[in-house]
């Protein structure tokens, strides 16, 4: 074995706490960087559980359905303007299931029996920021897949889709829905027993998916007036309805209610994300 | 530099070459569970300082706290000067730990386990590369460098967290019961490591219940039990502390409560006389000639005796001296 080089002196108490402002900053984007490397040495399992569920989503209503004559949303003119409305609702949905899987689902593992987050948790930064840095990987993961499913909802409808792209909505809308949905992840992870978050997509994921204006544009629901105000406490329908304003000229929720209650959620998600995630890496 | 513990109140020890300090440090989980109840400890630069304590007497939880992962609820705690409460990512740039469990990066190869550490504390790319490659032939891992971490056997794994932990080269080096459950070999390994560590100068504290690794490794020894300091000393002043120059053994069919009265009454250099798991252990101060006076006195009143022996005190009789129980219970 060769020798072993001798610790560093420690430096002055000063210096560290002078440092610790530059320690985090790199260790942050270390820890980025490792979750990068993480999706691309499992892009093989990314695009598969990334692109078939949007796929089929938009295969079965946009394509089979009005081929075998079966619509959705009506015939003709209808059944294009629910091609619109999908493509919206199929986006939000993949942002919030990478939020899940990129963030909740890892940490089943991370503070499972091993505990191999703590020594990401013993890098020289701030506990909540590797929270925060788990929340912004999962964005990223979101965004990434946003982009692959877009050309999906585009191209695959057999009706033609109307798309009108309103830019500065698009560009602020999407990184927001996608760090909402990683702080729903990071809640999502550390709020629940790691026992059971598997089970979130059961209890949780599919009421949220199927009241959460996907396939229909929330004011469609006037009619259940109910229903249409239950649904408000859903993250997902402000998301859906964003991206119909982002995208289509279909109607929408008014983006005065989009943008603060997106903004809302995500500092709600935050707060009890990263506090979840001290009560199980700290005691 | 050792003192025992009565006279070692807090305050006496700090100087520049204090790097772990805790002052009245404490630790109460919900239900007034006192896992650490209000400790003082000091070690020098240079030093292996040993925890030693059966399970459960709060070595996992100081070493928790000194490494900013456990809140105390009382008393302070410093490494490297620095208030571990108060400043917890300056004090994790000065440390290194080795935890109980496995806490490898299951998504990643051994290598890249090694190269994102060294980034996480601020290496470039080019060091942490070069660094990476050279502890895993250092740590004896060159040839598993691609491999997944589950495909190392608990040996490797150990050596690769410990070559993680010293990959930054911290100033204090924590290792939290680092050869549980290792083989007899792989922990003669670590110990080895550990030892070329120290000659390099490298701080260390460890936790172990392992007496002799304890005695082996360690320059100094704080022997803790329910969360209190029992004894804090070199591990030969402990033996010594015990005021006894052999602790004599003896197997004998029979009734060993009858049978250690009787050496009570019989053996006059005897200190303590006790049983337990079949046997009389007893501490006798002056060992010339005191073994066939035991055999005769057992013979004398009936027990036949099996087997006898007598060895210098261990750091388990210094344990049983001090809380009237076996280290392992």
């Amino acid at each position: 074995m060769t020798t072993i080089t001798s610790p560093a002196t420690i430096p002055s108490v000063k210096e560290l706490e002078r440092s610790a402002r530059k320690s985090t900053r790199t260790a942050f984007r270390a820890l980025f960087l490792r979750d990068l490397t993480v999706l691309r040495k499992s892009l093989k399992e990314f695009l598969p559980r990334t692109l078939l569920q949007p796929f089929l989503l938009v295969f079965i209503f946009t394509y089979v359905f009005p081929k075998i004559g079966q619509g959705v949303g009506g015939s003709g003119a209808a059944a294009a303007e629910f091609s619109t409305r999908l493509v919206a609702g199929v986006i939000g949905l993949s942002i919030m299931f990478q939020g899940i899987q990129s963030v909740a689902l890892p940490m089943v593992q991370e503070f499972g029996y091993t505990r191999e987050i703590e020594d990401r948790v013993l890098a020289p930064m701030p506990v909540a920021l590797v929270a925060i840095e788990k929340v912004i990987s999962g964005a990223f993961n979101g965004l990434f897949a946003a982009l692959l499913v877009f050309p999906i909802a585009a191209i695959v409808p057999a009706t033609p889709v109307h798309l009108d792209i309103n830019w500065p909505v698009l560009l602020t809308l999407a990184p927001l829905a996608c760090y909402m949905c990683g702080a729903l992840g990071l809640t999502f992870g550390t709020r629940f027993d790691p026992r059971t978050v598997p089970m979130l997509f059961g209890i949780v994921v599919l009421p949220l998916t199927f009241l959460g204006a996907i396939y229909y544009s929330w004011s469609s629901l006037a009619p259940i007036k109910w229903l249409q105000v239950f649904v408000l406490v859903n993250p997902l329908v402000y998301m859906c309805e964003g991206f119909r304003a982002a995208l289509t000229t279909s109607e929408h929720m008014s983006l005065w209610a989009v943008y603060p209650v997106m903004i809302g959620f995500s500092a709600l998600f935050t707060w009890l994300g990263i506090s979840g995630f001290k009560k199980r890496v700290l005691s | 530099m050792s003192a025992s513990v009565e006279q070692r109140p807090p305050g006496v020890g700090s100087g520049p070459d204090e790097v772990i300090r805790t002052e009245q440090l404490t630790k109460v989980y919900p239900g007034d569970i006192r896992a650490v109840d209000g400790l003082d400890l000091s070690v020098q630069r240079g030093e292996i300082f040993g925890l030693l304590g059966p399970n459960g007497a709060g070595k996992t939880t100081t070493a928790g706290m000194l490494t900013t992962r456990v809140i105390p609820t009382g008393g302070r705690a410093f490494v490297g000067g620095v208030d571990v409460v108060a400043h917890p990512t300056a004090a994790k740039q000065v440390i290194g730990v080795v935890p109980q469990t496995n806490t490898l990066d299951r998504a990643l190869t051994v290598w890249e386990n090694l190269y994102f550490h060294g980034r996480f504390f601020g290496m470039g790319a080019k060091t942490s590369k070069t660094e990476a490659t050279r502890l895993l032939e250092q740590f004896r891992l060159a040839d598993r460098a691609e491999a997944p971490v589950l495909a190392l056997s608990g040996g490797m794994a150990q050596r690769l967290m410990v070559a993680r932990a010293i990959m930054h080269q911290p100033a204090i080096l924590f290792l939290d019961e680092p050869t549980a459950g290792l083989d007899p070999q792989s922990r003669i390994a670590l110990w080895d490591i550990l030892g070329e560590l120290h000659a390099a100068g490298q701080t260390i504290l460890l936790t172990t219940h392992y007496m002799e690794e304890a005695d082996e490794l360690c320059n100094r020894l704080a022997i803790i039990d329910r969360g209190k300091l029992l004894a804090l000393d070199t591990p030969a002043a402990l033996k010594q502390s015990v005021g006894i120059d052999a602790m004599v053994t003896v197997t004998a069919a029979g009734d060993l409560d009858q049978l250690a009265n009787v050496l009570r009454d019989e053996i006059p250099n005897a200190t303590t006389v006790d049983h337990s798991d079949g046997v009389v252990r007893m501490g006798v101060r002056q060992i010339q000639g005191v073994l066939p006076k035991v055999v005769e006195a057992a013979e004398r009143h009936g027990f036949s005796v099996s087997d006898l022996s007598s060895t210098e005190p261990t750091l388990e009789t210094v344990f049983i001296n001090l809380t009237g129980k076996d280290l392992r219970e």
